[in-house]
């Protein structure tokens, strides 16, 4: 517990469970009509008293609309990139710990998914299942899975050839138990830090989705809509790309420093 | 000499590593200094200071994140004057790193870079410091290169360092810290990585440039026999400070200073052993006073056979190309027969490479062996099937070498030892934490450990963890791999003699795979040595190390250093050994053993037979391997295969046929 008192730890932590607050306390204290009034008197309007982020093009107010973009943003982010690990863990696992043929056909498989461009490929399986807030998470979760299988395989294989892993074996563990107990315990670290690297990612590829078409629908409204829609107005109202941007920024930014002390609270061997 | 000035002098240094949490001290209070032309040996255990010291010298420990916190490191340069290391700025520094003083590395692999060529690395420091050009350079590189005795200095020049040999690529790191011929060498365990014959040819070396360039040596080492040889002074560390120092005869004939005495003490000595007929535990000064006993007899049943092979064969297949087929074998055992009583420890003793790690973990099946036989307390180990092999695995554990490794750093300690007698459901609850706490007890181990983490206990703490997990089931076999080489002498002391009073209260056996003759001398019942895949020689104790017969093991013994500072061999460097490659291609059949008995029990590998199709560097062929004179003590004439030049490392598919035609 005490690890987690550090500077780094109690910053990551705020920053993670105020984003969390946020989604889950937002919708019941701000009405949508808060955030999808119109007020064309207002457009493009800088921060001021009125509206503390600033306006967007259609006047709305984004510091409600930021407020409610995060439960739409961290909710299918966040739910990507676990279905990402449910799928891409395992995946790793048994490619690394078996090896041989059973490795060679997943890594092909995850090679052949690896030669797109991840938003190409969410782009493509979220046009196959049609655009809605379900197929934008098994898109973009598919979509990362790769880079979390390839990580954990080269974590596995290494843990595999461990000595205490032999030891384990010639103690009579079995397969299901060594991995179990020997090998995912030694490859979470990596799948923690990958995890919170991917989120940012995730954010930012249902943001891309969403531009097209593909992913969160307006009048919904989540960072990545946000960022995409700002575009055109980069030069007179940058505030509108940098208000989403920076939700984004300090969600990840929260996320790798919380997941940095959650990785060492978890380690033993880190002494607080 | 004492009249000279010193070219160090070291007073009071202390060095700190300012951590997370909080200040640990090195380095506390060192003082010491080595005359020109001295070598000063520093002997310690890990975590004495010793290292830190001499990187404190060549102000490199700021490097590792230490401060040098008070002190003087004097040091007096080649135009005579005098300056304090630990305040001098980095450009001056600079010039005296690698140009006055040179520094070898223990781990001769790490220390060179790989993607450059050896010219390149020796060129390097030559420009830099002497401002050649670089066709002089290159020509000083060869000089050196012949300097430490490389064989063919020129091709040498242009390869890269995998494709030279753990000694060869130590020559070249000794080449390079010679390169500006400096008047301080500081070697830092040069020869803990090497096998002990390559040990002996290094030792040689510094030794040989030392008395013929004039210049001074800091010698870094764990190894009291290693000091034995080398030192004119030795200085004894313990936790940053210094214990004792003085000359090599004093330190080793009137050590003043009960760590000295016990450091001294742990040491096992070859030849220790000699008339007695049973393994002796070792004394520990400090652990106990007790005279040390020979390991109490078994009741005199008649010798029952535990575990017999025969004809063990191991290959690794090499393989190449888009289709990954075998175009070679790595033939890691090859044709290996042995056999180990109950009660008993079979010591296989070889160099890194000779196959007899392999040998253990093919027994126990951790690798598949290709053919022969495995028989344990009458089971024939081979044909089991999966469920069979995970039951018979009760029967026979190991013990590893590393014990930072072999255990899982994310799990209890208690858990770990639990795992086999969960495995095999042996007990559970209240049952099983009482067999946890017992098997603690035996290998003498607090309880309160239990409930510990791994990173929480010292190396020989963890090796007792270790053995606790390998004895829960009431094993008959162990095979302990190395298993008492990474840890400090005295630790290692204590370990072998709990594996001996194991031994003596459980008649469980050991398969003892060292690279250590000292040690295995002290241990063993029987003892069977290995080269290339094979036994070469098998019997008792006494046999072999009484009466060797085998050139190989003539030269294993010969270059066992010997801790005693009067007994220093003028070891000739020249003789420069290869290994020849264990590496076949695809298809070759090797000869069988075949053994001669020279006395009941003593088994002798017979020079291959000719017309087979052999490799022309096979171990014994009388041609190939000029027999030492017995009882060598003045020569390490080596095995020599007859023509292979150097051999590539075993992961190259070359044949060896092919490589004595190597580019």
């Amino acid at each position: 517990m005490k690890r987690f008192l550090s500077t780094k730890g109690v910053i990551g932590a705020s920053l993670v469970l105020l984003v969390l607050f946020v989604a889950l306390i937002g919708p019941l204290l701000i009405a949508p009509e808060m955030a999808t009034k119109m007020d064309m008197r207002a457009r493009l309007a800088g921060p001021s008293f009125n509206h503390i982020f600033g306006t967007d093009q259609l006047g709305r107010d984004l510091f409600f609309r930021v407020m409610l973009g995060t439960q739409t943003s961290i909710g299918i982010a966040g739910t990507a990139v676990l279905l990402s690990i449910v799928i891409g863990l395992p995946l790793g696992i048994v490619s690394g710990y078996y090896r041989g043929h059973v490795d060679n056909v997943l890594m092909r498989l995850v090679d052949t998914l690896l030669a797109f461009p991840a938003l190409l490929l969410a782009l493509v399986i979220s046009a196959m299942l049609g655009p809605n807030l379900q197929n934008t998470i098994i898109a973009v979760g598919i979509a990362f899975t790769p880079f979390l299988a390839r990580i954990v395989r080269g974590e596995a294989l290494r843990v595999a050839q461990m000595p205490y892993v032999e030891a384990a074996r010639a103690s009579g563990t079995n397969d299901l138990m060594m991995i179990v107990r020997h090998i995912l315990p030694n490859i979470m670290p990596q799948v923690i830090v990958q995890a919170t690297i991917s989120l940012a990612f995730a954010i930012l590829a249902e943001a891309g989705l969403s531009f097209l078409g593909l992913g969160t629908q307006p009048p919904n409204s989540s960072w990545g809509l946000m960022i995409q829609a700002s575009r055109d107005y980069l030069d007179v109202a940058p505030w509108t790309a940098l208000v989403p941007g920076g939700a984004v920024a300090l969600t990840v930014l929260g996320l790798n420093m919380f997941g940095d002390v959650l990785r060492d609270v978890l380690d033993p061997r880190v002494k607080g | 000499m004492n009249e000279l000035k010193p070219i160090v002098a070291i007073d009071s240094l202390r060095v700190e590593f300012p951590t997370d949490g909080g200040t640990v001290v090195g380095v506390k209070d060192v003082s010491f200094t080595i005359q020109p032309g001295e070598t000063v040996c520093v002997v310690g255990e890990s975590g004495s200071g010793k290292s830190v010291t001499s990187l404190s010298l060549m102000r490199l420990v700021e490097f590792g994140g230490g401060i040098i916190t008070g002190g003087q490191l004097r040091f007096t340069r080649g135009d005579g004057s005098e300056i304090d290391v630990a305040r001098t700025d980095a450009a001056t520094m600079q010039s005296i790193r690698g140009n006055e003083i040179g520094m070898i590395f223990q781990e001769p692999m790490t220390s060179l870079n790989p993607v450059f060529t050896i010219e390149r690395q020796l060129v390097d420091g030559l420009m830099t410091h002497r401002k050649l050009s670089r066709e002089a350079a290159s020509a000083r590189a060869l000089e050196l290169l012949k300097e430490v005795r490389i064989p063919e200095p020129e091709r040498r020049l242009k390869q890269y360092p995998h494709e030279l040999s753990g000694g060869m690529r130590q020559r070249v790191v000794i080449a390079i810290a010679m390169a500006c011929a400096p008047r301080l060498l500081i070697a830092d365990e040069p020869t803990t990585a090497l096998d002990v014959t390559i040990q002996a040819e290094i030792l040689a070396l510094i030794d040989r440039l030392k008395r013929e360039n004039g210049m001074s040596v800091l010698f870094i080492t764990h190894d009291m026999a290693v000091v034995a040889q080398m030192a004119d002074r030795v200085v004894v560390m313990y936790r940053g400070n210094i214990v004792e120092q003085g000359p090599v005869t004093e330190i080793f004939e009137r050590p003043q200073q009960d760590y000295t005495k016990a450091l001294l003490a742990a040491v096992p000595r070859l030849g220790a052993m000699r008339g007695k007929d049973r393994p002796e535990k070792m004394p520990v000064l400090m652990a106990d006073t007790q005279p040390a006993a020979p390991a109490p007899e078994k009741t005199s049943l008649a010798p029952r056979v535990l575990l017999d092979v025969k004809g063990l064969t191991t290959r690794f297949p090499v393989k190449r190309g888009p289709l990954r087929l075998t175009v070679a074998n790595v033939h890691a055992v090859e044709d290996v027969s042995l056999q180990l009583n109950v009660g008993e420890t079979l010591a296989l003793v070889g160099e890194s490479g000779c196959g007899k790690s392999t040998t253990g973990r093919s027994i126990l099946r951790l690798v598949e062996p290709l053919s022969g036989t495995v028989t344990l307390d009458g089971w024939d180990v081979r044909s089991l099937g999966t469920t069979d092999l995970r039951r018979a695995r009760r029967d026979m554990q190991m013990i590893f070498q590393d014990p930072f490794a072999s255990l899982n750093p994310y799990r209890r300690l208690r858990d770990q030892v639990a795992e086999p007698l969960i495995n095999f459901d042996v007990a559970r609850g209240k049952e099983l934490d009482d067999r946890i706490a017992t098997l603690f007890d035996r290998v003498e181990l607090p309880r309160d450990f239990l409930r510990r983490f791994p990173h929480e206990l010292s190396g020989g703490q963890r090796q007792r963890v270790a053995i606790a997990r390998a004895l829960a089931t009431d094993p008959k076999l162990i095979v302990a791999d190395e298993a008492v080489s990474a840890l400090d002498v005295s630790v290692r002391a204590q370990i072998l003699n709990l594996m001996m009073d194991l031994q003596a209260d459980l008649g469980v056996s050991f398969l003892f795979i060292s690279h250590d003759m000292a040690v295995v001398e002290r241990v063993s019942h029987k003892v069977g040595v290995m080269y290339l895949g094979r036994i070469v020689e098998f019997g008792t104790r006494q046999q072999i190390f009484d009466n060797p017969q085998h050139p190989y093991t003539r030269t294993l013994l010969a270059a066992v250093p010997i801790a005693d500072p009067r007994q220093k061999r003028h070891l000739d460097d020249k003789v420069f050994r290869t290994i020849p490659s264990p590496v076949h291609p695809a298809g070759y059949q090797p000869p069988p053993s075949l053994y001669d008995e020279i006395e009941p029990g003593h088994l002798v590998l017979r020079p291959q037979l000719t017309g087979l199709p052999q490799c022309p560097s096979r171990t014994a062929s009388p041609n190939c391997t000029p027999r030492s004179p017995p009882g060598a003590g003045t020569s390490t004439s080596i095995p020599k295969p007859c023509t292979t030049p150097s051999v590539p490392r075993p992961s190259s598919p070359r044949s060896c046929v092919s490589s004595a035609a190597t580019r």
